[in-house]
C-alpha cells in the first residue's frame, strides 16, 4: 500500500471499507491521527486497525488509557490546534464515559467561541450480536438532542468509506456509527478512485411507489428484504436510507412521502424520543396534506438491549414486523 | 519569598508588569461587582478578589504562542493574553463586542488567536482538552506548551484525573494547577477528599507536584516557569497547588455565610496586591507614589472600557441561529499553528 488509491481490487467488507477509509485519510493528510482503547499492536477490538501500528507508528495509532472522557477530551483539544483525530469507540455503548466531552464540549465549542472542532468519534453500534446490554446499544438518540453534532450511520461498505471520509474532511465533530452487525456480512466492489458520501443526504436504496420505509443502519437491509417478499403480492416499498442522521435530509424524506403517501419509520433504537419520533413528527407536520395513512413506527421496545438469544430476538425489529405492517398500510 | 530569590530570578520590568496586571484585574474586577450590585449585570459574577496573583503569576511565564485553559477566577490570565478590559465588560454585558458575542457570559471566554481555550462550566473539563492541545504540539515537534488549571473542586471529577493520567503516561508539554482556594461553592476542602494538600494527587501519576503560596505573585510565576521550562524540553507535566483564600461567595450572590469571618481575617492580612507592594518597596522597585499612578491608570483605563462597552451593540435575536456548525472558511481562519514560526 503506497498509494491513497491503491485499495480495492475485489470485493470488501463492511468492516474493510472503514478501514481502507481510515488508512487512505491518513495516507492523503498527516493531520490524521487515530485514539482509542487498543487499536496499536491488537488492531482493535475488531481488527479495523490491523497492521496500522506498523505502518504509522504509536503517536499516529495512539493506544489510550482506559478514559474515554479523557480521550475524547484530548481528541477535542488536537483538532482546535489543527490536527484531525479520529477516535475509536471499542463498543458505541462506552460513548456514554465520554457524553459530557462530546454535547458540552465539542458540540458547542464553536458556538461559543468560534473554536471548530474537527473530529470524528466511531462508534460500532447495534445488536444482532448476542452482545448484551453493554454492547449492543444504539446510543445516537442521545446526542440527536445535541446541536453542534453531526451523526452519520452507514448501511453499505460505499456508504461506510465515502461517508467516514467525509466525515474526517469536515470540519465540525462528526459521530460515525457503524453497525458491528454488518460488519462481515456485507460485501461490495468499490470505487478504485478517491470518493466520498456527502454528509447530510439520504439515499434511496429501493424506488418504490406505494410506501416509504425510512430507516438506517442495519435495518436498511431488513427493509430491502421485506420489499422483496412484498413485492410479490404487489406491494412496491421505496427504502430510503438516511445515512446522516444529523441534520436529517428533510427534503430527501418529505419528496418520498409525497410520492408515496404513506410511511414506515424504522429503526433499532428504542422507539420512545428515537430519530424515528423527530421523523414522524416531521412528516406530520410537514407532509400531513400528502399522507393517505397513518405513519408508523417500528422499532425496539423500551427495554435495554437484552442478552439471551430468544429476548434479543424479540427485542430486534424483524423483517417480518415490516412486511406485516406494510400489508396492514397497503390496505389502509 | 526572599527578596533575594526574587530579584535574582525576576527582572525588574517583569515584576512592574505583574504589579500592573494585578492592579488591573483587581479594578475590572470590582467594577463588574458594583456594576452586579446595581442590577445592570445580568448572569452570574465569578471573581478572583484576594487570588489575582495565581493567574498574572502564571499567565506572565507564558511565551506568545503558548496555550492556556483557564480556571473560571483567571481574569489576570486573560488580560494578559490579551483580551482587553472593554471586551471582558462587552462579554458580562451580553454585548456583541465581546469574545463570545453575546452567545455566552462572564469568564467564558475562549480565542484560539491569543492563545485561550474557552472556559467551560463543567469544572475540569478543559483538562483533557488542554492535553490535547499539548499532544498536537509534541506530535508536531513545537516547543509550545499548555497550562491548564482547576479549582479544588474540579480535582475530585473524574476529568482532571484522565487528563493528568494520560498527560504522564504520554510525557505531554503541560503544566497543570489546581486553585485551592479552600471551598468548592460551599463545600470546604474536608468534605471534598480526605488528604490536606490537593498535591497528594499528582504522585498517583508519577507526576512531579509542589505546593506553591498562591497570594505570592513572584513564588506562582517561578514556579511557572520551571514547570513551563520542564515541559518545553520534553520531560513532561507537572502539577502546582497554589493556596489561597476565596474572599467573596462563590458568586456576587453569595453571601459565603459557611466561611468562618476569622478565616477570611487572617487571609485578608495575605491580600496578594498588598504583598505585591511589600516586594517592591523592599526591592527598592516601587513606592506608594508609583502605586498610586498605577491604581489611577487601571481607573481610568477600566472606565474607558465600561465605555466602549456600553456603547457596543446587543446582539440581535436571530444571531441566535448562527454559528451552530462551522464551515470549511471558518476552519482555514482557525490559529492553530505557532504564530511565531508563520
Amino acid at each position: 500500500m503506497t498509494t491513497a488509491t491503491s485499495h480495492a481490487t475485489g470485493e470488501v467488507t463492511y468492516l474493510e471499507a472503514i478501514s481502507q477509509a481510515l488508512d487512505e485519510e491518513m495516507m492523503r493528510d498527516e493531520r490524521v491521527f487515530l485514539m482509542g482503547e487498543d487499536i496499536g499492536q491488537y488492531g482493535g477490538a475488531f481488527r479495523i486497525t490491523e497492521g496500522f501500528l506498523d505502518k504509522y507508528g504509536e503517536w499516529r495509532i495512539l493506544d489510550t488509557p482506559l478514559a474515554e472522557s479523557g480521550f475524547v477530551g484530548a481528541a477535542i483539544g488536537a483538532a482546535m490546534m489543527g490536527l484531525r483525530p479520529v477516535v475509536e469507540m471499542q463498543f458505541a455503548d462506552f460513548i456514554s464515559c465520554a457524553f459530557d466531552q462530546i454535547t458540552e464540549v465539542a458540540a458547542k465549542n464553536h458556538y461559543r467561541w468560534g473554536a471548530a472542532v474537527p473530529m470524528v468519534i466511531r462508534a460500532p453500534f447495534g445488536g444482532g450480536i448476542h452482545g448484551g446490554p453493554f454492547h449492543s446499544e444504539c446510543p445516537e438518540g442521545w446526542f440527536f438532542h445535541s446541536p453542534g453534532l453531526k451523526l452519520v450511520a452507514p448501511s453499505t461498505p460505499y456508504d461506510a468509506k465515502g461517508l467516514l471520509k467525509a466525515a474526517i474532511r469536515d470540519p465540525n465533530p462528526v459521530i460515525y456509527f457503524e453497525h458491528k452487525f454488518l460488519y462481515r456480512r456485507i460485501k461490495a466492489t468499490l470505487p478504485t478512485d478517491d470518493y466520498i458520501v456527502p454528509i447530510g443526504k439520504a439515499d434511496v436504496k429501493r424506488p418504490g411507489n406505494d410506501i416509504s420505509v425510512i430507516t438506517y443502519g442495519a435495518m436498511v437491509h431488513l427493509a430491502l428484504e421485506a420489499a422483496q417478499m412484498l413485492a410479490k403480492e404487489g406491494i412496491d416499498l421505496e427504502v430510503v436510507d438516511l445515512r446522516t442522521l444529523a441534520p436529517l435530509d428533510k427534503e430527501a424524506i418529505f419528496s418520498s412521502v409525497h410520492k408515496t403517501s404513506k410511511a414506515i419509520v424504522l429503526h433499532e433504537d428504542n422507539k420512545t424520543g428515537g430519530i424515528g419520533a423527530e421523523v414522524a413528527a416531521l412528516l406530520a407536520e410537514e407532509c400531513f396534506d400528502s399522507l393517505d395513512g397513518p405513519i408508523v413506527r417500528i422499532a425496539a421496545p423500551d427495554t435495554p438491549v437484552p442478552f439471551s438469544t430468544p429476548l434479543e430476538e424479540f427485542f430486534l425489529p424483524k423483517t417480518s414486523d415490516i412486511v406485516a405492517a406494510a400489508r396492514k398500510l397497503a390496505a389502509y | 519569598m526572599d527578596l533575594a530569590d526574587v530579584t535574582s530570578q525576576i527582572k525588574r520590568a517583569d515584576l512592574l508588569h505583574m504589579y500592573y496586571y494585578l492592579r488591573l484585574t483587581r479594578a475590572l474586577e470590582d467594577r463588574i461587582t458594583a456594576l452586579y450590585r446595581q442590577g445592570r449585570i445580568v448572569g452570574g459574577c465569578y471573581t478572583s478578589h484576594g487570588m489575582e496573583a495565581i493567574a498574572v503569576g502564571y499567565a506572565s511565564a507564558l511565551e506568545r504562542d503558548d496555550v492556556i485553559a483557564p480556571f473560571h477566577r483567571d481574569m489576570g490570565a486573560f488580560l494578559i493574553r490579551g483580551i482587553t478590559p472593554g471586551e471582558v465588560l462587552a462579554q458580562y454585558l451580553g454585548k456583541r463586542t465581546g469574545p463570545t458575542k453575546g452567545k455566552d457570559g462572564n469568564v467564558h471566554m475562549g480565542d484560539l488567536k491569543r492563545g485561550i481555550i474557552g472556559f467551560v462550566s463543567h469544572l475540569a473539563d478543559n483538562l483533557p482538552v488542554a492535553t490535547g492541545a499539548a499532544l498536537a504540539f509534541k506530535m508536531r515537534g513545537e516547543s509550545r506548551i499548555v497550562v491548564a488549571g482547576t479549582g479544588d473542586g474540579g480535582t475530585s471529577r473524574g476529568d482532571f484525573h484522565e487528563a493528568m493520567n494520560f498527560a504522564a503516561v504520554r510525557k505531554l508539554p503541560v503544566v497543570f494547577f489546581c486553585t485551592n482556594n479552600q471551598y468548592a461553592y460551599s463545600t470546604p476542602l474536608r468534605l471534598q477528599m480526605a488528604i490536606t494538600d490537593v498535591v497528594e494527587r499528582a504522585k498517583a501519576y508519577g507526576m512531579p507536584g509542589e505546593i506553591v503560596d498562591g497570594n505570592d505573585v513572584a513564588a506562582v510565576y517561578l514556579a511557572s516557569k520551571r514547570g513551563i521550562a520542564k515541559a518545553r524540553a520534553g520531560e513532561g507535566p507537572t502539577f502546582f497547588e497554589f493556596k489561597t483564600m476565596r474572599m467573596h461567595g462563590h458568586s456576587e450572590h453569595d453571601p459565603a455565610k459557611y466561611v468562618p469571618p476569622e478565616l477570611l481575617e487572617e487571609w485578608k492580612k495575605r491580600d496578594p496586591i498588598l504583598a505585591a507592594e511589600r516586594l517592591l518597596i523592599e526591592a527598592g522597585y516601587g513606592d506608594e507614589t508609583y502605586f498610586h499612578e498605577i491604581l489611577e491608570r487601571v481607573k481610568k483605563e477600566v472606565e474607558a472600557a465600561l465605555e466602549f462597552a456600553e456603547k457596543s451593540p446587543l446582539p440581535e435575536g436571530p444571531e441566535v441561529l448562527e454559528g451552530v456548525f462551522a464551515t470549511d472558511a471558518d476552519l482555514s481562519h482557525q490559529a492553530t499553528h505557532s504564530r511565531s514560526a508563520a
